[in-house]
């Protein structure tokens, strides 16, 4: 129980630190100025490049080749034109389509399996047991490349390069021994006498896992889940190689790479493709922010 | 079959169909294990269970693995055995300034991103604004690393001296009278440039592990401390620091492995020219350019290697904390 006392302590979610606001930068006139000064220079350094793309992708032609971003706050010229031009000509709609429909599935499933695995892991006893949960957690900062020569060939032969499934099965498949770790603290967190009065009521395995399990461990899904997503829908290097010589749009990460190589279109387009690509998990974080940071304290192997 | 109908398509089969399939599966197998006797179908049900996710697991990163440690040792079309040729192209010549670059990646990205998140982590604390502050700076994590790159060119902009600058930090260093830094193109500060987007982008998971764990730090002891006469800085480095040892330790080590894994950013922005190449990238370019699966082999078995003690440090302390 106090991993998930420990999990739930989180900063952004506690109330409490607001009312003491006034008593808590301490010590002498000029080093509160000091603390706050920091602070704010810090927040602005972290927000100006998202303004920065913001503004950039809003602004004229002629006012890009110009002058910086920031003359649009003096002189605020904007047009929806570079919009226009990355759905027109940067093919943007359907890179847009292409991550939701590799993204969506594969959230899907790495939630799925991973409750799977970790209700098993946890939840029996079985002798390997301990040498499986070592493994998962040996695996869990194998870089993807170490994957990728073996996986082309095998690709290539059985037809999944190309498709989108074949991008599915990567994501899910390298996702899964994160999902198993952040999962496994919550699951085994369930009271045991929860199980033990369901099977002395005769109900089954499956109807378990399906009325006691999935439900109780809602929360921690949802971290996984965001998690996985952005993964997913972030990735370049999988969609890279293993898209290669599919008709489909590219999704919106190759997109933009091959945009950055050939600035034929200008910078505007660039930026309106990118600010539309930020756009979802920027949404997403904002408003899951509980959930995501449950998913990274969590997901933090310590001691 | 055009895009439009594709994609609910897909979303439907994936996010529905194969789900349901996966427990329709469970429901079968657990409908032939009932006739099992109580002994075996007990043995039998972790297996069942775990059938799929280690399946997946064995597939996608287990049987690679071990296939590219044999390919290592393999020529460039990975048809006959060469001994360990391919290690030695890998450390000489101009692979050595890419491994440079990795180590100069190794090195500064954790460093300098647990440095600006400590101080993030301790200031935020002091300040009745910090949910705003800590959603501002964990912004960026949610961007992916290829945005994150076209976001930064754009702030390195550089325009010859005398033309008007529409970088960022060029335009800056304009209106303090100083000549224009051509940030992506001169080596070393180029790396180092690249580095920083990438601590623009990841630093808000080291400031809130960190921040959790100050939050953890007993305020009995600290303000007692204070009541003592003790200073800030006496306090952060004897009280604060000492308790968040474990936290900054699991900073690092997520760190290294980011940087360890880390081509998106210099794909995007430099391509690995102008001296920025690591071995990620270079590792795409023996791929798909050069056609070397031996080279490429080897470069993919170093990163696993320097990857193994970030894992042993994992595997340590995931067992002392499942066995207290």
């Amino acid at each position: 129980m106090s991993k998930t006392a420990r999990q739930s302590a989180v900063p952004l979610s506690s109330h409490g630190f607001i009312g003491l606001a006034a008593d808590r930068v301490r010590g002498r006139g000029h080093l509160r100025w000091l603390v706050h000064a920091v602070v704010l220079l810090f927040v602005l350094f972290w927000f100006v490049p998202i303004l920065a793309l913001l503004l950039s992708s809003l602004r004229p032609q002629a006012e890009t080749a110009a002058s910086g971003w920031w003359m649009a706050l003096p002189r605020p010229a904007f047009t929806a034109t570079n919009y226009m031009l990355a759905f027109d000509q940067l093919r943007v709609a359907g890179s847009l389509g292409t991550s939701l429909a590799i993204a969506i599935p594969t959230t899907v499933l790495v939630i799925l399996l991973s409750v799977i695995g970790a209700y098993a892991l946890v939840r029996m006893n079985f002798a390997g047991r301990t040498a499986i949960s070592l493994l998962l957690v040996a695996l869990l900062v194998t870089p993807p490349q170490i994957t990728l020569v073996p996986l082309l060939r095998l690709y290539n032969l059985v037809g999944l390069s190309g498709t989108i499934p074949g991008i599915w099965l990567y994501q899910v498949g390298f996702t899964l021994p994160f999902g198993v770790f952040l999962l496994r603290g919550f699951i085994a967190s369930i009271p045991q006498e929860l199980f033990e009065s369901a099977r002395l009521d005769g109900a089954s395995e499956l109807r378990i896992f399906r009325s006691i399990v999935l439900p109780l461990s809602r929360p921690i899904m949802a971290s996984l889940g965001i998690m996985a997503f952005l993964w997913s829908w972030n990735d370049l290097l999988i969609p890279l190689l293993f898209m290669g010589g599919s008709s489909l749009p590219p999704p919106i990460t190759v997109n933009l790479a091959g945009l950055v190589a050939q600035t034929t279109q200008g910078q505007g387009p660039l930026m309106a493709a990118t600010f539309l690509s930020v756009l979802v998990p920027l949404v997403l974080v904002l408003s899951l922010q509980r959930h995501f940071v449950r998913g990274i304290l969590g997901g933090a192997v310590k001691g | 079959m055009d895009i439009t109908g594709l994609v609910p398509l897909l979303i439907v089969l994936g996010a529905i169909g194969i789900p349901f399939l996966v427990y329709l599966a469970l429901g079968l197998g657990e409908a032939v294990l009932s006739l099992c006797p109580p002994g075996p179908q007990r043995a039998m049900r972790p297996w069942l269970w775990l059938l799929l996710p280690l399946g997946l697991v064995a597939l996608i990163l287990i049987y690679p693995v071990i296939v590219t440690v044999a390919t290592s040792f393999q020529d460039a079309r990975a048809e006959s055995w060469i001994g360990a040729a391919n290690y030695r192209w890998a450390f000489s010549g101009a692979m050595l300034d890419v491994i440079g670059n990795n180590i100069l990646w190794l090195v500064i990205f954790p460093v300098v991103t647990l440095v600006l998140a400590l101080i993030a982590a301790v200031l935020f604390d002091k300040v009745s604004y910090e949910p705003l502050a800590m959603t501002i700076v964990i912004l960026p994590t949610a961007i992916s690393f290829t945005a994150g790159a076209v976001i930064w060119t754009q702030m390195y902009s550089f325009q010859p001296a005398g033309s008007p600058q529409l970088g960022t930090f060029n335009a800056v260093l304009q209106v303090f009278g100083l000549g224009p830094v051509p940030w992506l193109i001169q080596p070393v500060v180029n790396t180092l440039a690249l580095i920083f987007v990438a601590v623009w982008l990841q630093i808000g998971i080291a400031v809130l592990i960190l921040s959790s764990a100050i939050k953890n730090v007993g305020t009995e002891m600290i303000e007692a401390a204070r009541l003592d006469g003790a200073g800030e800085w006496r306090i952060f480095f004897s009280m604060i620091l000492p308790n968040i040892l474990p936290s900054v330790l699991v900073v690092l080590t997520t760190m290294i492995i980011a940087a360890l894994k880390v081509f998106d950013i210099v794909y995007v922005m430099t391509n690995g020219n102008f001296g920025t190449d690591v071995i990620a990238n270079r590792l795409y370019y023996e791929l798909f350019a050069a056609n070397n699966l031996g080279h490429a082999s080897a470069i993919a078995v170093i990163l696993l290697i320097s990857a193994l003690p970030v894992a042993l440090i994992n595997i340590i302390q995931f067992r002392t904390e499942v066995r207290p």
